[in-house]
């Protein structure tokens, strides 16, 4: 169907919907006789908002009339053709891809503005990039420009509008070189560390490299978005390479203990594992920053677990909460509790003797202070809190 | 001959040895290379003087005392059973001639300098492995089978002459995959497969090394006086699905025992020697830290992993790559400049 057929319409009388107050000549011709009906179709994707920007959205149903003033006389017989069916009346039917391309180009303008092609352009750029491969990954597979216009963008509106993170002491995270990030772990599902990651990012500018455990690296699907969202697997060659290297990295000692203990425990610490966290702070003389979440216990309360299963699948726990699997995939999402989180005074690690390392006793006295200091921080917040969805 | 080295090279019959051999007469240091292999070489090996001996026979030790060696340089061990016609051929190929091999060199008072070439597939491929591989560190877990396995043992029976002749210097290269235009390997003829097979859900790290960047660092290994065990790899990391779309290839994902699968078929089918050892390789990737390449053995590779793949790339014609063309043809429809109204934009329409 060409553009032309359209023409007809605005060339008798005044042209345009000029004031909105009443309708065109060409709107009050239609009106009685309905002799095109196919054709409305078209016409309001090529006029998507009369309503302000004037000039803007002017140009274009000004343009396509004055390239054919012609046709009209010639074309008005088309009333004989035969009437339209519905199969001609396909939403997609005969739009032409130029029309499409107009109508993308309006969309675009009047939600992004005067920058609206610059920004395409940009986008256009970046998913080049993405085909073609022309992009880089650091040597744990942490691609950053996915992770920065992918992840971070798909869960900030999470930890804003679901969790209302509130971050305390965000000044405390050193903003260049090496430090470790030390944080409870709960929630059942590991969603404390994404949303500690989106927070970091978002109130200093750094990515938190996460240290996760080999399941992790074992899972297919889990295994590639870890990596290339900066994570590496929790073993001390890793972990002193990424501190040595100036990376901010975090770690969640707790593990599946502390993701996976049940409700009533919530708020806990746990075991802080062999205190390897520590070793490889010493050993490379790095702050270690305790952090404190409160809000992740509540997002899937977890009240029962089927063990049995769980090893049949190779898997820590098989979580049961008020609503998995009794609403089945909407069980899925998570209670939007009120988060807080505080980041403490960094421990200093680089006053040490050089073997400070090597030597149990010590290594276990800092694990007991950092852990101590999240504990305390933890309940000092769980007073401050006046409900948990507050 | 007087002046220079007498250099021995194994397994010139294949393409990596015999170029090699021959970048190696050119050496000033280099006085006399030997080239010795089971089957003759393909090619010109100028003027490598071509020995025709199998490695497994005590048949080594009388060249070696006959020519005088001072360095053997061994490159015969394969990675594929494929060339050699069979798991147990390989095997035999690698160990056993390996062994004869160092028996020999043990014996002959001549010899100065033991060159290895060595892959990183000793490190082995699991979701337990640290991201990058030290020089002193040990596979996650010890490989049971296949080539890998052979590797460990080939590194063992080295360590073992290097303790009995301390006065032999040894240097091992772990070199990670090699790569470019004319390499024949298991990965090489991954990677021209026309549509990729993929492990679903996973995408490895990849390490590669350019073809030139393997002759220069045994070279400088031959030529250098320096010993110990080293990881030689191009700079920087390649994703699998950023190399193939580097490629512009299309990819299929699939469980890893259908990858595994696929391969042996196609391996039956000679389409491709694809071992299915690889797909530990293919699922968890594996990196190794070259700082003691650049700080010890003061080598510098000329690649990086990403020109090295982009090197091999170059040659295979791209077999997908349409999303590609259709972005750019939508770049070209929305240049930043002033609106364009062509009806060009493909996907919209």
């Amino acid at each position: 169907m060409g553009d032309a057929e359209i023409i007809p319409i605005g060339t008798r009388g005044r042209p345009g919907r000029g004031t909105g107050k009443q309708p065109s000549t060409a709107a009050r011709d239609l009106a009685p006789t309905r002799k095109p009906p196919a054709k409305p179709a078209v016409r309001p994707t090529s006029r998507p908002t009369p309503a302000g920007r004037k000039p803007t959205v002017k140009k274009a149903p000004v343009a396509a009339p004055a390239s054919a003033p012609g046709p009209p006389a010639v074309e008005h017989p088309v009333a004989a053709r035969p009437a339209a069916t519905t199969r001609d009346r396909g939403p997609m039917a005969g739009i032409p891809a130029g029309d499409w391309l107009a109508a993308f180009q309006h969309a675009s303008l009047e939600i992004f503005g005067d920058q609206a092609e610059l920004q395409l352009a940009r986008f256009l750029a970046f998913l080049r990039r993405r085909v073609t491969g022309d992009y880089v990954v650091d040597e744990y597979g942490f691609d950053q420009e996915i992770t920065q216009r992918f992840f971070m963008a798909a869960l900030r509106p999470i930890a804003e509008k679901w969790f209302r993170i509130e971050v305390r002491g965000a000044e405390n995270i050193p903003t260049e070189g090496g430090a470790l990030v030390v944080s409870n772990h709960s929630g059942t599902i590991p969603v404390d560390g994404l949303m500690t990651m989106v927070s970091i990012h978002d109130h200093t500018g750094r990515f938190l490299r996460p240290l996760g455990a080999d399941l992790v690296f074992s899972l297919p699907i889990v295994s590639t978005l870890a990596r290339k969202g900066g994570a590496t697997l929790a073993c001390n060659e890793d972990a002193e390479r990424m501190l040595s290297g100036g990376e901010l990295v975090g770690v969640w000692p707790e593990g599946f203990k502390g993701i996976g203990k049940p409700y009533a425990e919530r708020y806990k610490l746990q075991r802080f594992g062999r205190g390897g966290f520590v070793a490889a702070a010493l050993r490379t003389g790095v702050p270690i920053i305790p952090l404190s979440v409160v809000g992740a216990e509540e997002i899937y309360p977890l009240v029962g677990n089927v063990p049995a299963l769980a090893r049949l699948l190779g898997i820590p726990y098989i979580p049961i909460t008020p609503l998995f699997p009794l609403l089945g995939p909407l069980g899925l999402v998570p209670l939007p509790s009120k988060w807080l989180l505080e980041f403490g005074e960094p421990i200093r690690t680089d006053e040490y003797e050089a073997g400070a390392a090597d030597d149990p006793m010590l290594v276990f006295n800092v694990t007991d202070q950092v852990r101590e200091t999240i504990q305390q921080s933890l309940y000092s917040l769980l007073m401050q809190r006046t409900s948990v969805f507050g | 001959m007087g002046t220079g080295r007498v250099v021995l090279v194994t397994g010139v019959s294949r393409d990596l040895g015999r170029r090699f051999a021959r970048a190696l007469v050119a050496d000033p240091a280099v006085g006399k290379v030997i080239g010795v292999d089971v089957t003759p070489p393909r090619g010109d090996i100028g003027d490598v003087s071509f020995v025709r001996a199998d490695i497994r026979n005590p048949v080594i030790a009388k060249i070696i005392a006959k020519e005088d060696v001072d360095t053997v340089v061994h490159m015969s061990v394969i990675a594929t059973p494929g060339t050699a016609g069979g798991r147990n051929t390989m095997k035999e190929l690698n160990v056993i001639g390996t062994m004869q091999l160092l028996a020999a060199c043990q014996k002959a008072p001549s010899l100065q300098h033991l060159v290895v070439k060595s892959t990183t597939t000793v490190y082995g491929a699991s979701s337990r492995d640290p991201a990058m591989f030290t020089e002193d560190m040990e596979p996650r877990r010890a490989p049971r089978a296949g080539y890998a396995k052979d590797v460990a043992e080939i590194e063992g029976y080295v360590r073992g002459l290097a303790r009995r002749r301390p006065d032999v210097r040894v240097t091992t290269i772990r070199a990670a995959n090699v790569i470019g235009p004319h390499v024949t390997s298991p990965i090489t003829s991954y990677f021209r497969l026309p549509v990729i097979p993929i492990v679903l859900g996973h995408d490895p790290r990849l390490q590669f090394l350019h073809e030139q960047d393997l002759m220069d660092v045994l070279q400088h290994a031959v030529v250098s006086d320096i010993p110990g065990t080293f990881n030689v790899a191009g700079d920087g990391i390649l994703m699998l699905s950023q190399a193939i779309r580097r490629l512009q290839r299309p990819s299929v994902p699939m469980p890893a025992f259908a990858v595994g699968t696929l391969g042996s078929a196609l391996r039956s089918a000679r389409v491709a020697d694809f071992s299915p050892e690889q797909i530990g390789f293919l699922t968890y990737g594996r990196g190794v830290d070259t700082t003691r390449m650049r700080e010890i053995l003061d080598f510098h590779p000329k690649f990086s992993s990403a020109e090295a793949f982009a090197d091999f790339g170059s040659l295979l014609p791209p077999t997908g790559g349409h999303s590609e063309k259709v972005l750019a043809g939508l770049a070209r429809a929305l240049p930043p400049p002033p609106p364009a109204e062509q009806p060009a934009g493909a996907e919209h329409g």
